[in-house]
């Protein structure tokens, strides 16, 4: 380009009538000037800008502290407790058949009559259950199954929901006709009759015997796992065969094929990193799903087998000395109503920060 | 498709009867083809631009996208440096065929940084031999682009419209290939930043020696940069013809209202041009009107025209027309 044609005294003189701008005012930019103009802000990769927003957010961040303390606490807990989740407590190597039913932080005739004696006597901090056993213990342990199966619950639905919505989305036209006539199949089914029929039709297939964690968790649980498996997934597979649907329009991706990309290559470099947030998201809203359907089915005993508790079991057995003891219902049912609370609005706030469409 | 064309060697990209239709829902049961792309032939040889432009709607992008194989076109041949473009040989070819896309916002991946958007044609084919070569190729990408070597690691967001389309042509630069697309790439710029972007599409050429399709509906910065323009008016081609001859002695009425809507940044021409304007709406392309697609908005139209869809005829120096009226 020809610079010196842009040189001030060779502007057109201003007509003084003429309400136009003066040009000999202006000057021209040196080129200092000129890179200061290009100086940008400080990179930011869309993951970093997005945790800096859920940083602000004090309900999502707030969220994760009482979820990071109970992690801590059902990892804790059953190592500092010296009481095991299914043995009645037992006063200086003898069963303490008296110590049922104590309201929190109350010792029984024989544990007081210990501690007199000299001994120590770990507290009830949530009292104990009709057989004496230690409620803090139990309720512990029950937080951790019921997180473990909302976690897992979630992480069945994600691979399974991922693989089947990605390929439809991916690939459409008939493809995606005949997929999505299955997903809607599926989702027509009444989810708990087929929890309730599996887990009767499972009992006499599988027979666990033995100490795995499977065995413990009985086969109510795998039945639940499984119907996680069959079922749930449809959800998620909706969603992200739409999402790609909607970002297959975008010009990147023809640029990619333009380059002469193959399909695995953009489903993993440019479909799947711009609806992961959206994905994982979704994720983090099914764990509560799924432990408020493990607790519901505990509730009406198809959950996890005795001694094992789970907070849906816990609370279920409380149910029949409600008025008595109110405080065996109120525990478990603080911790289910914390987790899912936390997990919501932690995904809330992962929607806010991540989602592309709340961006620009 | 005509298997016994042959194309002209001199020529580097070949499209003889480009058929693209695409079929549309009418009914539970019936699909109507839209005939987006409806017998489309040119040539464009080595180093040269072809200025492609029409309204919208017109199926100048389809023109592209299929010449591209990003569609499969429904008729017609394509030919590149002699070989016939079709599912089999496009995977060798896509190194010497890229395309710049309309919009710099959606056409860089947001996920990616400026190195990956750039490299990805590299990686794909393996152009480098490690990671240093590739830095290095990528580098000089974007000095030849005019980016800022720091800007390397930024994401495809933290730039302007002008800097996110320089990009865009660095990544369709990257192969080094022999013949591009631009698909409305300046159109969505500002007229500054326009012209800065053409220059260095011609800038481009010189050193690199490249040829443009350059679809447009801005006549005046398609007669800046090519050396030959065609008209295109609801998949069929009008008129093509050499730029200056094209702005100086329009033939096809479609062409002559288009150039007198040109607004001219020179007052004095400006006011002696009389703009010619055209009445009524573009048809649409399912209920296409027979004959000459123009007629309905055409003022010498003729019953002849209702009847027979004029070719497209040399009226002296290459100069093509598919008109009537002589």
């Amino acid at each position: 380009m020809a610079k010196e044609a842009y040189d001030v005294n060779q502007m057109p003189k201003k007509n003084p009538l003429s309400l136009q701008i003066d040009l000999r005012k202006f000057e021209k930019a040196t080129d200092e000037e000129k890179v200061q103009a290009e100086v940008m802000s400080e990179s930011t990769s869309f993951f970093r800008d997005g945790m800096r927003k859920l940083r602000k957010n004090p309900l999502a961040m707030f969220s994760i502290i009482v979820l990071i303390l109970i992690i801590l606490m059902i990892i804790i807990v059953p190592i500092v407790v010296p009481y095991s989740y299914s043995d009645i407590i037992t006063v200086n190597g003898k069963r303490d058949k008296s110590a049922t039913n104590m309201a929190p932080f109350t010792y029984s005739r024989m544990e007081q009559q210990y501690i007199d004696e000299g001994g120590k006597v770990f507290p009830h901090i949530m009292g104990t259950d009709e057989l004496g056993r230690d409620y803090f213990v139990r309720v512990a342990y029950g937080t951790r199954i019921s997180l473990l199966v909302g976690v897992f619950a979630s992480i069945i639905v994600l691979i399974i929901g991922v693989l089947y919505g990605s390929i439809a989305g991916y690939f459409g036209g008939k493809v995606d006709l005949i997929m999505m006539r299955f997903v809607d199949v599926i989702y027509s089914l009444p989810d708990l009759l087929m929890i309730i029929l599996l887990s009767v039709v499972l009992n006499e297939v599988l027979k666990f015997n033995g100490n795995g964690i499977l065995a413990r968790l009985g086969t109510n649980m795998i039945s639940l796992f499984i119907v996680f498996g069959l079922l749930y997934w449809v959800g998620m597979a909706r969603l992200v065969r739409g999402q790609i649907l909607t970002i297959k329009q975008n010009e990147y991706v023809l640029a990619a094929r333009v380059s002469g990309a193959k399909s695995p290559r953009i489903i993993r470099r440019h479909i799947l990193p711009n609806c992961i947030g959206v994905i994982i998201i979704s994720a983090a809203l099914q764990i509560p799903s799924a432990i408020f359907t493990e607790s519901f089915l505990s509730f009406i005993s198809l959950g996890v087998k005795a001694p094992m508790p789970s907070l849906g079991s816990l609370a279920s057995a409380a149910r029949s000395g409600i008025t008595t003891y109110t405080y065996k219902l109120v525990f478990p049912a603080l911790m289910i109503g914390l987790i899912t609370l936390a997990f919501n609005l932690l995904g809330d706030g992962l929607r806010d920060a991540f989602d592309p469409k709340l961006r620009r | 498709m005509d298997m016994n064309y042959k194309p002209n060697p001199e020529n580097l990209v070949e499209v003889n009867d480009l058929k693209m239709y695409f079929p549309v829902k009418t009914g539970m049961f019936s699909r109507t083809p839209l005939k987006a792309v409806d017998g489309v032939s040119f040539a464009i040889r080595p180093g040269e631009t072809l200025g492609l432009v029409g309204e919208s709607g017109c199926g100048k992008t389809t023109v592209g996208r299929a010449l591209i194989r990003l569609y499969k076109p429904t008729d017609g041949d394509v030919f590149f440096d002699g070989k016939r473009v079709d599912d089999k040989s496009i995977s060798s070819l896509r190194k010497d065929m890229q395309m710049v896309f309309q919009d710099p916002y959606s056409s860089l991946n947001p996920r990616m940084t400026v190195e990956d958007i750039i490299g990805e044609p590299l990686d794909v084919h393996q152009l480098y031999k490690n990671k240093a070569d590739r830095r290095e190729q990528i580098l000089n990408l974007m000095e030849l682009v005019g980016l800022n070597a720091e800007h390397a690691t930024r994401y495809a967001h933290e730039f302007s419209g002008g800097q996110r389309q320089r990009i865009g042509i660095a990544r369709a630069l990257a192969t080094n290939p022999r013949f591009i697309v631009c698909d409305e790439a300046v159109s969505a710029l500002d007229v500054s930043i326009q012209a800065q972007v053409i220059n260095m599409f011609e800038d481009l050429q010189h050193k690199l020696g490249v040829a443009y399709l350059f679809i447009a509906h801005d006549l005046l910065v398609v007669h800046h940069i090519s050396s030959r323009i065609a008209v295109m008016y609801l998949g069929k081609m009008v008129e093509t013809a050499d730029a200056d001859e094209l702005n100086a002695n329009p033939v096809h009425p479609y062409t002559t209202s288009l150039l007198s809507a040109v607004p001219y940044p020179d007052p004095k021409i400006a006011k002696t041009s009389r703009r010619i304007i055209l009445e009524g709406d573009v048809p649409s392309p399912l209920h296409m009107p027979s004959g000459c697609p123009f007629r309905t908005r055409c003022k010498l139209a003729t019953d002849h025209c209702a009847q027979e869809m004029p070719a497209l005829t040399d009226r002296g120096n290459g100069h093509m027309v598919a008109c009537w009226n002589k």
